[in-house]
């Protein structure tokens, strides 16, 4: 089942990475093989690349070198960040507030910790899928020590208050505020310092870098108990040889994304305004989950009554688009999203939802494309249903 | 930048990643870039890519592939042994065994085990760097839940009597984990004749990437995640998987088991002809380690009155790249622990070399390392 084009939009599940960054490990693949630890100059050298690579992280995120982290990608920077913050300041208070639309590599850490003995508020979100400031400050106790909203959406795209929750909990010395920034590093801007952000996770593969990769930023003066034990590298934080090849192909992702971020965000909206006029004028019965004005720019979720989500992702495969019907970390398994219910869609809208997510790579003739294979196979979809 | 060092000579740090794996990994960046939990075709395509590399992997141990689990490294697949297994059987028991030379990776995970209630007897070795089977025998209790026993070690080379542990284990009911991390590759290594239920692998000791490892879990083994997610490694390790990696693993580990019996017996060739070098022409030579029961590419020896520090400095200017010990700890101005377990001197210690051998070492290089060791030490005693 070869086909002659392929579109692909699931960039919210993973990107192609970039030529740039596979010239970049290649080079680190070919020559610099040694252990950044080691004292020689095979060291020294990925030591080096480690630590430009760090600093250019740092630079985009308006942070300290020191204040990065190096992890194997976003779920263990989300695991790192809240299972550590959890043990290390368990003393001070076991309240955690998160929302009920994060990602499953920041619920799970969560249900895992009430089973350790801490209480965790799970907030909900308003119609258009993001987090209500004022939730945030009722759910708020003297025993609060972390707070961890997402800024991006991974299903919907909705951007949530992280401005208003960072300013709300800057009086408050003794909750910490965790960002995951998975979905949202490279689209939308991100300044830990005028964010009053604390820690935040971001991850290479989701912007055209390597998988296996990601970074955790932590502000200064604060401490977390690690995952791993051992050979204490990213001063203790975060023990292991560090992945050289994976680190400088995420400095040459992170490098080119910056390089032109307000010009191509500026396109992806475009694009996505595009696909979804394109489907709501269209396709008949359709509900546009992604907020207007308030989404990322790269992530459209819609629901069809009437057709099976995962029945039209494989009818468009085989028409050469590539799309999900949700977090493709859950994907394999067949349940409805947390997301979208939250959202308050009927059985026939959860059931037939699905996730188109662009990338700077996609053009205005893919998306045109897709829409109309789109529309066909909705069509003859639903006329297969009502028979 | 790009100058290479005329000898790399260590290679119990990192190995240089082999062109045949760098070629695989370039492969998978440029044609297989999907998630392997999509279940379009790019996902489809990337899955099979990462089953294929799980059943290499297995295959080098004489595993079942379902019973390997990848992780981001040795490191990572140690804790994951460690923590994971004794918190999953923290209800049968509260005593867990290991011994005073493993890596910082497993020790570390014991120290911190202690702290949270846990008691943990740390084994001594004899002056070779050896676990007794019998103290090992003694050391077992009722309560006893996992003990974690080095395949080979890491700074001296020295290989446990593991196969003989493995037994007592199976027939005391207690876990065991090995870290082989030194050792997969460079001698046999099988799951079976060893009798572990937990073994750690690592990519990059041997030609394949950083970033990598693998954990052998025998099947029906109580494990806990270290991190929560998706479901990824069936959730026994969530995370979207690095995938280029793991392919460059299993590439990595078909070759060195391939090559290892005849690999092998070329390095220990080497190996002897180097200790047999150093210690007749350097005066005031001491080898670490066990004279056989020792891995093929490593010699580790201490020189009376130098340290260690200057050595590595003044052999890097003449382009030759070794170690003093372990080198996630080579910042650090302690005495290796290993050493130290073994009744060597502190001051004797701190004038150690790891020379750890690799698929590019020749005679000529064991040549000039001998004439530049002797040299060095010469000029650095006479100060």
């Amino acid at each position: 089942m070869r086909v002659a084009r392929e579109i692909y939009l699931d960039n919210s599940a993973t990107t192609r990475p970039f030529q740039e960054v596979i010239e970049a490990m290649t080079v680190v693949l070919t020559r610099h093989f040694g252990n950044p630890s080691s004292l020689h100059k095979k060291g020294l050298e990925t030591e080096a690349i480690i630590d430009r690579v760090r600093q250019e992280i740092a630079k985009t995120l308006g942070a300290k070198p020191s204040e990065i982290i190096f992890t194997s990608g976003g779920t263990e920077a989300n695991n790192l960040a809240i299972q550590g913050i959890a043990r290390r300041y368990k003393k001070r208070g076991t309240h955690i507030i998160t929302s009920s639309i994060e990602h499953s590599a920041v619920l799970d850490v969560m249900k895992f910790l009430e089973g350790e003995g801490f209480r965790v508020t799970y907030l909900p979100v308003d119609g258009n899928g993001c987090v209500r400031i004022e939730d945030v400050e009722q759910a708020l106790t003297e025993h609060t020590i972390l707070v961890s909203i997402m800024v991006v959406n991974n299903e919907t795209g909705a951007v949530q208050p992280i401005r208003q929750i960072g300013e709300l909990l800057s009086n408050r010395p003794k909750t910490l505020f965790h960002v995951d920034g998975v979905q949202a590093y490279g689209k939308i801007p991100l300044k830990v310092k005028t964010d009053k952000i604390d820690l935040l996770s971001v991850s290479a593969h989701k912007i055209h870098g390597p998988k296996g990769i990601g970074a955790l930023f932590m502000r200064e003066g604060i401490d977390l108990e690690p995952l791993f034990w051992g050979g204490g590298q990213e001063k203790n934080r975060r023990s292991g040889t560090e992945n050289v090849p994976g680190i400088a192909g995420f400095g040459a992702a992170v490098r080119k994304v910056f390089a032109s971020l307000e010009q191509d965000r500026e396109r992806l909206e475009r694009l996505r305004d595009q696909l979804i006029q394109g489907i709501r004028s269209s396709i008949g019965q359709v509900r546009i989950n992604t907020p207007e004005g308030l989404a990322a720019p790269h992530v459209v979720s819609v629901s069809l009554p009437g057709v099976k989500g995962e029945v039209l992702v494989h009818a468009m495969e085989t028409e050469g688009v590539f799309i999900s019907t949700g977090s493709a970390c859950s994907s394999r398994q067949k349940i409805h999203s947390h997301v979208l219910q939250q959202l308050r869609l009927s059985d026939q809208e959860l059931e037939g939802s699905v996730r188109l997510s662009l990338s700077y790579e996609n053009t205005a003739e893919e998306i045109e494309e897709a829409v109309r294979i789109m529309t066909r196979l909705v069509e003859d979809l639903r006329l297969l249903t009502r028979r | 930048m790009e100058q290479m060092p005329a000898i790399y000579l260590d290679h119990a740090a990192t190995t240089p990643v082999r062109p045949e794996v760098a070629a695989v990994m370039m492969g998978v960046l440029t044609e297989s870039f999907g998630n392997p939990s999509s279940t379009h075709q790019f996902g489809r395509k990337v899955r099979k890519l990462m089953e294929e590399a799980r059943q290499k992997t297995a295959g080098a141990i004489g595993a079942a592939a379902r019973e390997i689990v990848f992780t981001s490294g040795g490191t990572e697949s140690n804790n994951l042994a460690v923590l994971g297994t004794v918190r999953a059987n923290r209800d049968k028991g509260r005593h867990l065994v290991t011994t005073a030379v493993e890596h910082h990776a497993v020790l570390d995970v014991f120290r911190q085990l202690a702290t949270e209630g846990f008691e943990v007897t740390v084994l001594p070795v004899d002056e070779y760097g050896r676990v007794s089977v019998d103290q090992f025998r003694n050391a077992l209790r009722e309560d006893t839940i996992l003990a974690s026993v080095m395949h080979a070690n890491n700074e001296i080379g020295t290989v446990n009597p593991l196969a003989g542990i493995g037994k007592i284990c199976r027939e005391r009911g207690v876990l065991l984990h090995t870290d082989a991390v030194q050792s997969v590759g460079k001698i046999p290594v099988n799951v079976e004749e060893l009798q572990v239920d937990l073994l750690t692998v690592s990519g990059h000791k041997i030609y394949g990437p950083k970033g990598t490892g693998a954990l052998y879990i025998r099947r029906g083994t109580a494990i806990d995640p270290l991190m929560r997610g998706g479901s990824q490694e069936k959730a026994i390790r969530p995370g979207t998987e690095n995938v280029a990696g793991i392919v460059g693993l299993g590439k990595a580990i078909e070759l060195a088991a391939g090559e290892s019996a005849h690999e092998s017996i070329r390095l220990a060739r080497l190996r002897d002809k180097l200790i047999r070098n150093v210690l007749t022409s350097v005066p005031d030579a001491r080898l670490n380690g066990h004279p056989t029961e020792r891995l093929p590419h490593n010699v580790n020896v201490s020189f009376a009155g130098v340290e260690g520090e200057t050595l590595i400095q003044g052999l890097d200017a003449r382009g030759i790249a070794i170690s003093a010990g372990s080198a996630c700890t080579s910042g650090a101005l302690e005495p290796s622990h290993v050493l130290l377990s073994l009744g060597v001197e502190r001051s004797l210690a701190l004038g150690t070399l790891r020379i750890s051998l690799g698929r590019s070492t020749t005679d000529e290089d064991i040549d000039v390392v001998t004439e530049e060791l002797k040299q060095i030490i010469q000029q650095l005693r006479s100060i």
